[in-house]
């Protein structure tokens, strides 16, 4: 296999790295009286993955198969570079899909698929050989150019689809859960594959996954969707620790959720009443609420501690602020970590995990053990809605 | 659960055994040397004499030769026309006029042949007078009745396949830069060939075989061979019939015999390729 | 999906609809319009529908043939007898059938393509033939009366040809892969495991058959019985060669009508009133189709 790949383009950092290449205004589609996209507007930058995520059913599928010109929008535009695409059918946009199903000709072998794109564009043989024996390798399927598609693997197909779609250089590449035919080994080495060689190409991916792994794997950014609305987008790490609503919170990673009430609000932090939860949450000021709002503080397993002392802070006399009392109900040991479900005195369930950092470590915490669980406040997010 | 076992294998064998006996009963009479079709005649038989007179029965062969152009061109138009239809049916989503094409597909395969004979007559004489064409009734206006109604059946298989058939495909090609015409000749066309090819043996047989419409539509002089067969055995039995049905018999399962093994080396091949692709797993 | 530019898609839809239009439907209207006319010794041999008198357009509809269909008790029998010979030869089709299907969709998986393309083999030789196979087999001096005359079992030959047994025997014979394709395309998607449950509820065989395969069953029952019954009413070819000379079906009614009568309204009138008589069967069967259809989706 050849180490350095000539000929390949590898796009130059855009100019300005903020400048919307696909730009996606008040997207809308309704099947009848549904509503599969509901007024989306999203920008993609030039060079980037973009992962959407969501539910089954939210409309990602949709959201691409408009890009891709399969599905008419019903309002909305779509640009590309700058080019409105309204009116350009499939098979003249400077974008290619690669399908879920792969959706690799049956009769035709691994060269012959690799090459119909290009065929179409009327190349010459001899470039059409050239470029379609480059891309394949690059794929790692230089050896297999005579096979069918039915006698290759899974992810032997996948890589031939991802080649084949590739191999257009179109400035837009859409791949419609990419990975969700593979196995979950096969599936996080493709992951980095993926990567690397959409560094090397330079080409602006999105990705519809309902993996949140491979997501935050994948994405750049993320888009999550829900019943075919934008529910947030950003980085991986923004979505993950500043969710902007009950909804992407509780999708994204597993959450602790609360009602409360702002009992008392100050310049850089907010008192939240929680009587599911038997104290105060104190937490950082993120959003602009009133005292006497109804609010919901999320606060992530893996950021709780948990311990058979009370807190220093909590030992005081009165109401405990950022710290409850709790049973321990059951166990669950992950290797790597361990998932505690804590029954506090309010009676609800709490979900906490520890890292397992030390091997065989002195008088674990044991089931039915009572327990004290607390938090920085750093650590709560307040959600409005 | 045994006893009902029994029974519906019973049926099966007795089935198939209703369904082969008058077969082979008339393949067996038609080495038979009596005049009298169903006795025995132990002294001369089997003879190939009634092989000999029909191969000499000028009328017979004639008309054999007129069915079997009938049915050429019949089938080949039905095919073209059945797979519009069954694209029109599975791949433009909803138009005007997809209930009214889907009713008239499905309608013809049920209709008692009588009418629709009878009607296909009564237009071919209203558009003569009106248009003048076609000119009388014969070769013509037979083929066009049988297009008609094999079309239907050709739309039946067709759309079938094409409703089992993964779109995504056909998008894919698009999503390359194919054009629609481009899409249906190189990606459609070639995966939807088995069922237009049994869409067209399906109608070479049906039109082939045609008594009733073609009797309604036909001319003097534009005897079809189930015609000249009918005509002969209205009549009475005639042993040549006999010869003929033993050959059409000889021809359909030497046909059959072909695919089958065709179809057996195709599995073979296609099981020596999985294991191909396991093996080469990564 | 928009998988062919506007010209395209008027194309594809539209030459198979003109060609059905001109070559299916309007027939029927032009029956339907003959139908309303009466007989005259002319060419074409009806009277005209509209007549022009005094510079206007006249509509003559006569109801002559109509009324005559009714008085007549010649139609009126055949129509009923076609109808109980049809339902007859459905049953009998359906009871052969049913378990042959059944069987064949329960058998080893290896051996079913064997056995579906016995069925379906017969089905692509001539079906005049096949017919005419039983001349052979029913006449009088045919094979069976000569194997039962020769087993002792009877001293004089039945009369078996020319009967409503013969017709029965002829449709069951040429329609019955008919019945069975559809019944075994639903017997097959069926679950064993259902069968299993009903037997674990403690349903004894016959009653899981009763209780839940029969049932799933029925739209494959309801469609093998529509492909045997409907065309079985306007039959032709079998009983003219195999039935009674004494009653006559409607089929061979209407052919006479328009061959050795050469009266074309009562010919029409005839097809239009089998047409009313079929019109539900074969709508129902239609909504079987498609849904079958959009079930392959
Ligand atoms: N052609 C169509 N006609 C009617 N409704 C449709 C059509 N295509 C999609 N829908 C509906 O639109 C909604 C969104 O579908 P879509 O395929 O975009 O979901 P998705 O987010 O890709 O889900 P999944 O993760 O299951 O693939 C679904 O409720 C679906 O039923
Ligand atoms: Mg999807």
């Amino acid at each position: 296999m050849k180490s350095a790949i000539p000929n390949v383009n590898v796009m130059p950092p855009a100019a300005d790295p903020d400048s919307a290449y696909v730009r996606i205004a008040n997207l809308t589609k309704r099947f009848g009286d549904f509503m599969a996209v509901d007024d989306v507007s999203l920008d993609i930058r030039r060079g980037e993955i973009f992962c959407l995520l969501g539910g089954s059913g939210s409309g990602k599928t949709t959201l691409l198969r408009m890009l891709a010109g399969f599905e008419l929008p019903s309002a909305g535009t779509i640009r590309i570079d700058g080019a409105d695409m309204s009116a350009i059918p499939p098979y003249e946009r400077p974008v290619n899909m690669m399908f879920q199903s792969y959706a690799l000709f049956p009769h035709m072998s691994v060269e012959k698929n690799v090459a119909f794109g290009l065929e179409q564009e009327g190349r010459g043989r001899e470039q059409i050989r050239h470029q379609v024996g480059e891309i394949l390798d690059i794929v790692k399927m230089g050896g297999f150019g005579a096979r069918k598609p039915h006698q290759l693997s899974g992810g032997q197909r996948q890589r031939v689809a991802l080649a084949r779609a590739l191999v257009k250089r179109p400035k837009l590449l859409l791949l419609d859960e990419p990975l969700a035919a593979l196995d979950k080994k096969l599936r996080e080495h493709t992951q980095f594959e993926l990567l690397n060689i959409q560094q090397r190409l330079g080409v602006t991916f999105i990705v519809v996954t309902h993996d949140q792994e491979e997501a935050m794997t994948l994405g750049t950014r993320l888009g999550v969707m829900n019943h075919g609305r934008i529910a947030q987008i950003g980085t991986p790490a923004d979505i993950y620790e500043s969710p902007a609503t009950r909804f992407v919170a509780d999708f994204i990673g597993s959450v602790n959720m609360f009602e409360g009430r702002v009992s008392d609000e100050g310049s850089d932090c907010l008192r939240i009443d929680c009587t599911e939860l038997g104290c105060t949450v104190r937490a950082e000021r993120t959003v602009s609420c009133t005292r006497g709002a109804i609010v919901w503080t999320a606060i992530r397993p893996e950021k709780i501690n948990i311990s058979r002392q009370p807190p220093t802070a909590a030992g005081q006399p009165g109401p405990a602020e950022n710290a409850v009392r709790g049973t321990v109900r059951e166990i669950a040991y992950m290797g790597d970590m361990s998932i505690y479900l804590v029954q506090i005195d309010s009676g609800r369930v709490m979900r906490v995990t520890l890292p397992n950092v030390m091997r065989g470590a002195e008088r674990p915490i044991a089931r039915q053990e009572s327990v004290w669980l607390s938090w920085h406040g750093s650590s709560p997010v307040v959600l409005t809605e | 659960m045994r006893a009902r076992g029994l029974f519906t294998r019973t049926a099966l064998v007795l089935g198939l055994a209703f369904l082969y006996l008058p077969i082979l009963s008339m393949i067996v009479f038609s080495f038979n040397n009596s005049r009298l079709v169903t006795v025995w005649d132990t002294a001369h038989s089997p003879t190939l004499k009634w092989y000999v007179a029909l191969m000499s029965n000028e009328q017979i062969l004639r008309a054999a030769w007129l069915s079997i152009r009938i049915a050429l061109i019949a089938a080949s138009a039905a095919v073209v026309l059945g797979t519009l239809a069954g694209m029109a049916l599975t791949r433009l989503g909803a138009f005007r006029g997809r209930m009214l094409l889907a009713g008239m597909t499905t309608a013809p395969i049920v209709m008692p042949e009588v009418i629709t004979g009878l009607s296909l007559l009564l237009l071919f004489v209203a558009m003569q007078q009106l248009i003048g064409w076609p000119k009388g009734v014969g070769a013509v206006t037979i083929t066009l009745a049988h297009i008609t109604f094999c079309m239907a059946y050709v739309t039946v298989v067709v759309q079938s396949r094409l409703s089992g058939f993964d779109e995504a495909l056909e998008e894919a090609a698009m999503d390359l830069g194919a054009r629609p015409l481009r899409v249906f000749l190189r990606i459609t066309l070639p995966l939807i060939l088995p069922a237009i090819a049994s869409g067209w043996l399906l109608a070479f047989t049906l039109s082939w075989d045609d008594l009733v419409i073609t009797q309604f539509v036909a001319g003097p002089g534009s005897s079809t061979l189930p015609m000249v067969i009918f005509s002969k055995v209205r009549f009475g039995v005639t042993p040549d019939v006999n010869a003929l049905a033993t050959i059409m018999v000889l021809i359909v399962a030497t046909g059959i015999a072909v695919s089958t093994a065709w179809m057996r080396y195709r599995q073979q091949r296609r099981v020596r390729d999985l294991q191909l692709a396991a093996a080469a797993n990564l | 999906m928009r998988l062919t530019t506007a010209s395209g898609r008027r194309l594809v839809a539209g030459i198979p609809i003109l060609w059905l239009l001109v070559l299916f439907l309007i027939p029927f209207i032009i029956v339907f319009r003959i139908s309303f006319s009466e007989v005259r010794l002319a060419i074409p041999p009806y009277t005209p529908l509209l007549t022009w008198r005094h510079g206007s357009p006249v509509l003559q509809l006569h109801w002559s043939a109509y009324r005559f269909l009714f008085t007549d008790p010649l139609y009126v029998s055949s129509y009923l007898y076609s109808l109980k010979v049809a339902a007859v030869s459905t049953l009998c089709c359906l009871g052969l059938g049913y378990p042959m299907a059944y069987a064949i969709a329960r058998s080893h998986a290896a051996v079913r393509p064997v056995l579906l393309m016995l069925i379906v083999l017969p089905f692509w030789t001539s079906f005049l033939l096949r017919v005419y196979a039983w001349i052979g087999l029913l006449k009088n001096n045919g094979v069976i009366n000569n194997v039962l005359m020769y087993l002792g079992v009877i001293h004089h030959p039945l009369a078996l040809l020319q009967t409503d047994f013969a017709v029965y025997i002829g449709i069951v014979y040429s329609y019955l892969p008919f019945m069975i394709l559809p019944l075994y395309a639903n017997l097959e998607k069926h679950d064993g495991t259902l069968l299993e449950a009903a037997a674990d509820l403690g349903a004894r065989p016959l009653r899981a058959f009763v209780r839940v395969t029969l049932p799933q069953s029925l739209a494959g029952i309801v469609a093998g019985s529509l492909l045997v019954f409907i065309p079985a009413v306007g039959e032709y070819v079998i009983p003219t060669l195999l039935g009674r000379t004494d009653q006559i079906m409607i089929g061979r009614v209407l052919s006479d009508e328009f061959f050795e009568n050469r009266d074309w309204p009562v010919a029409s009138a005839v097809a239009i009133v089998i047409l009313l008589l079929l019109v539900v069967p074969i709508m129902l069967f239609q909504r079987l189709e498609r849904r079958e259809l959009e079930a392959a989706k």
